[in-house]
């Protein structure tokens, strides 16, 4: 069962190689991991997506928790949360139409006379398919970002 | 607070004083010159030479299990921090506060692939509770506050300081004040038990009619030795420790099972088998504990306390999971248990079966009365004798296989801190470095290496450290002429082909080398010189002596669990077993 952890670590180098080096080391999968720091430049977010049932997934967070650098945990599942990713395409500029795009819901971020680079956003479900649709149009290149999360209530994850 | 000039190599020497470090293992090279400068002109932290940067870990490792303080190991960079792995290692598995502080080559020079560098944060991460890499001179004091803070605190554990070369240099000098106290938003080590779970530990106790109490190191790390004994005397209740946990229920009390899991004994593996609550306190129902966890004490309801919540359910559920210090814990549960009335009668029919299955199958405790046929010595009999002649009062270091299995089943230990093993990541090589450590903590108490004629030979060279510092370590050699444990593997489940398990008379003379090294040896291979020797041995208080004994080559370990069932199946002996 897949499901979305949110994290804060310290900005400091070395902590994301423990954050990641974890997964590694206790057998754990990571399907997408995604990182920024936050507007407190000390701290940076992560999101990752994993696979895992109930008791794995409590074995995941409390191990993160362990971590020294790593100051909150959160299962985002535990919750109502939104889940978000971001898809960059390259195609080429005869290999789709204005109008196909506007249908999918793409935005138009770059164009010349060849190419033509489009940007979507949503659920990752909602680009699976998007991307099984584009593979149709022959893309030069898709590129997806991994999943950013945040629960959807008053809950928060701050320190 | 003070306030003066210091270069980096000297307020990380004066940082080490202020948290109360006297001394430090290690061995110099490159990159952690300008730190041996820095010890070379003070002397409130002394320095101790060892011959290989693992036997300084094991060193600093050895004093730390047998003191509660941390121990401190220095080492260069590059093959310095690489030999330090496997103590980081064993310290990391068994959970102890041990600091090593590595040389690194000069910052602008990390990442060049310079002469003898390593990234030792990377190489370390995965088995060191923390890590630091010092990115200018004078956040190192802050630094040692923080990694002697965290190796100590809540589950303890090993951290390491990696220091570029030019953070240290005696020409950069800065204003060095020693933190008096440090605030990590990130670290709040759990303490004391939520009250809600207390109280239904309390009450499975109280209902309980086959309970067990199963103990391990994390008893011992946290002092609660006395509290443990409190709960068990309120209670009644049978306990059993761990491999790591040996000496914090008293091994001669008769409440005691004995050590419990794969080399078990047989009353201690039924007990658990057949429980209907298991208190476990600082232990984490490791693979040689529950044998296969499917099948692990089915009918017990399981109450754990550890100080490290992702211990808790872990491998085992736990019907009572209590995240909090071992000490504050079970005082909780003895202050409430105080209140109480117990019912001890209720129990009766459950300690008499341990009786009877301690009478039927019981670990023989008078081994030393036995002669063998074969006229050989059995390694039992060693121990017994070591036990015999330091009247169970002395501290005792192993190595790795069946001498440790024997010294384990084999010497009580009453007191906590006493056995010092390594359970966990099961180091050959451990044992003589770590008496080291524990001598120079107890100069005068006799310290025993149990080891064997494989591991010794892991960390041998120790031996020239033990001379220049005249350490009177007993080395009590179970010489098998075999990688014991590993053939008795290959007996029982290999057919009996002993693949590279035996060395073709290629040992050394264990005592000839010994006295080229400066000690005393004795050899003996007759059982009737055991015990005599063994008494010269313990009585030469300012000497190493090399107790080199010929024991049976065939000799197993049992109890011994068959692996993938319950834990009441074991080998009772070569022919006899539990189903």
């Amino acid at each position: 069962m897949k499901r979305v952890i949110a994290l804060l670590m310290e900005n400091q180098p070395g902590a994301l190689s423990r954050v990641v080096g974890l997964f590694s080391q206790r057998g754990y999968n990571i399907e997408t991991l995604i990182v920024a720091p936050t507007s407190d430049p000390t701290l940076s977010r992560l999101t990752m997506t994993t696979n895992g049932d109930e008791k794995v997934v409590q074995q995941i967070t409390k191990q993160l928790d362990k971590l020294i650098d790593v100051v909150a945990v959160s299962d985002l599942g535990e919750s109502e949360f939104i889940e978000r990713e971001l898809m960059l395409v390259k195609l080429n500029k005869n290999c789709i139409t204005s109008d196909e795009i506007e249908n999918l819901e793409g935005k138009v971020v770059f164009e010349d006379k060849e190419i033509i680079n489009l940007q979507f956003v949503g659920e990752p479900d909602k680009l699976d398919k998007l991307v099984e649709n584009l593979n149709t149009k022959e893309p030069l290149e898709i590129v997806r970002s991994g999943s950013s999360g945040i629960s959807s209530n008053s809950k928060t994850l701050t320190i | 607070m003070s306030k003066t000039k210091t270069s980096g190599g000297e307020a990380l020497i004066q940082s080490l004083h202020k948290e109360g470090v006297e001394l430090i293992f290690g061995y110099p090279g490159g990159a952690a010159l300008h730190i041996y400068d820095a010890l070379f002109n003070q002397s409130d932290v002394e320095h101790i030479l060892v011959r290989h940067e693992q036997g300084a870990v094991h060193a600093a490792d050895g004093y730390a299990r047998s003191t509660g303080k941390p121990g401190v190991a220095l080492v260069t960079s590059g093959p310095g921090a690489t030999n330090a792995i496997t103590g980081l290692a064993t310290a990391f598995m068994d959970s102890t506060p041990v600091v090593v502080i590595s040389g690194q080559v000069k910052s602008e020079l990390i990442g060049t692939d310079s002469f003898q560098e390593t990234d030792m944060i990377g190489v370390s991460r995965p088995i060191v509770k923390h890590s630091f890499l010092v990115q200018k001179a004078e956040d190192i004091p802050e630094i040692v506050k923080k990694a002697f803070h965290i190796a100590t605190t809540g589950r303890p554990g090993p951290v390491v300081i990696d220091v570029p070369k030019d953070f240290t240099d005696p020409n950069y000098t800065f204003d060095y004040i020693y933190p008096s106290e440090i605030n990590m938003r990130s670290y709040k080590p759990a303490k004391v038990g939520d009250p809600k779970q207390i109280k239904e530990a309390v009450d499975l106790i109280l209902e309980a009619k086959k309970p067990v109490i199963y103990s391990g190191g994390g008893v011992i790390q946290d002092n609660a030795s006395d509290e443990l004994i409190k709960l068990a005397k309120l209670t009644k209740f049978p306990t059993t420790n761990t491999l790591m946990g040996l000496g914090a229920f008293p091994g001669t009390d008769p409440q005691f099972l004995g050590m419990l899991g794969m080399h078990g004994t047989y009353e201690a593996n039924m007990a658990m088998h057949e429980a209907d609550l298991i208190v476990a306190v600082g232990a984490r129902f490791d693979d040689r504990i529950t044998n296969d966890p499917k099948q692990f004490a089915l009918g017990a309801k399981k109450i754990h306390i550890d100080v490290d919540p992702a211990s808790l359910s872990k491998i085992i559920h736990a019907d009572v999971p209590i995240a909090g210090s071992a000490k504050e814990c079970l005082s909780a549960l003895v202050s409430q248990l105080s209140k109480e009335e117990i019912d001890k009668n209720k129990l009766e029919p459950w300690l008499q079966k341990i009786t009877n299955w301690r009478e039927e199958h019981g670990l023989n405790h008078s081994m030393l009365e036995i002669v063998p046929e074969n006229g050989k010595i059995l390694p039992q009999q060693v121990i017994q004798s070591l036990y015999k002649e330091t009247k169970g009062k002395a501290f005792i270091t192993s190595d790795v296989g069946q001498h440790q299995m024997f010294a384990a089943q084999y010497y009580f230990f009453d007191k906590p801190r006493q056995w010092i093993n390594s359970g966990g990541l099961g180091t050959m090589g451990f044992g003589l470095p770590s008496a080291m450590g524990v001598q120079f903590a107890f100069p005068k108490e006799t310290v025993a290496c149990v080891t064997g004629e494989g591991s010794i030979q892991m960390c041998i060279q120790e031996l020239s450290t033990c001379f220049q510092y005249g350490l009177p370590i007993k080395i009590i050699n179970l010489n098998n002429a075999a990688l014991g444990m590993v053939k008795q593997w290959q007996d029982m489940q290999y057919g009996g082909r002993h693949s590279s398990s035996t060395y073709e008379n290629s040992l050394p003379d264990f005592c000839a080398l010994s006295e080229s090294y400066g000690h005393v040896g004795i050899k003996v291979n007759k059982l009737a010189e055991l015990e005599p020797a063994m008494k010269e041995c313990i009585s030469m208080k300012d000497k190493l002596v090399f107790l080199d004994v010929d024991v049976d080559p065939d000799e197993h370990v049992y109890p011994m669990l068959e692996a993938g069932n319950a834990m009441d199946f074991m080998h009772l002996s070569k022919d006899k077993k539990t189903w």
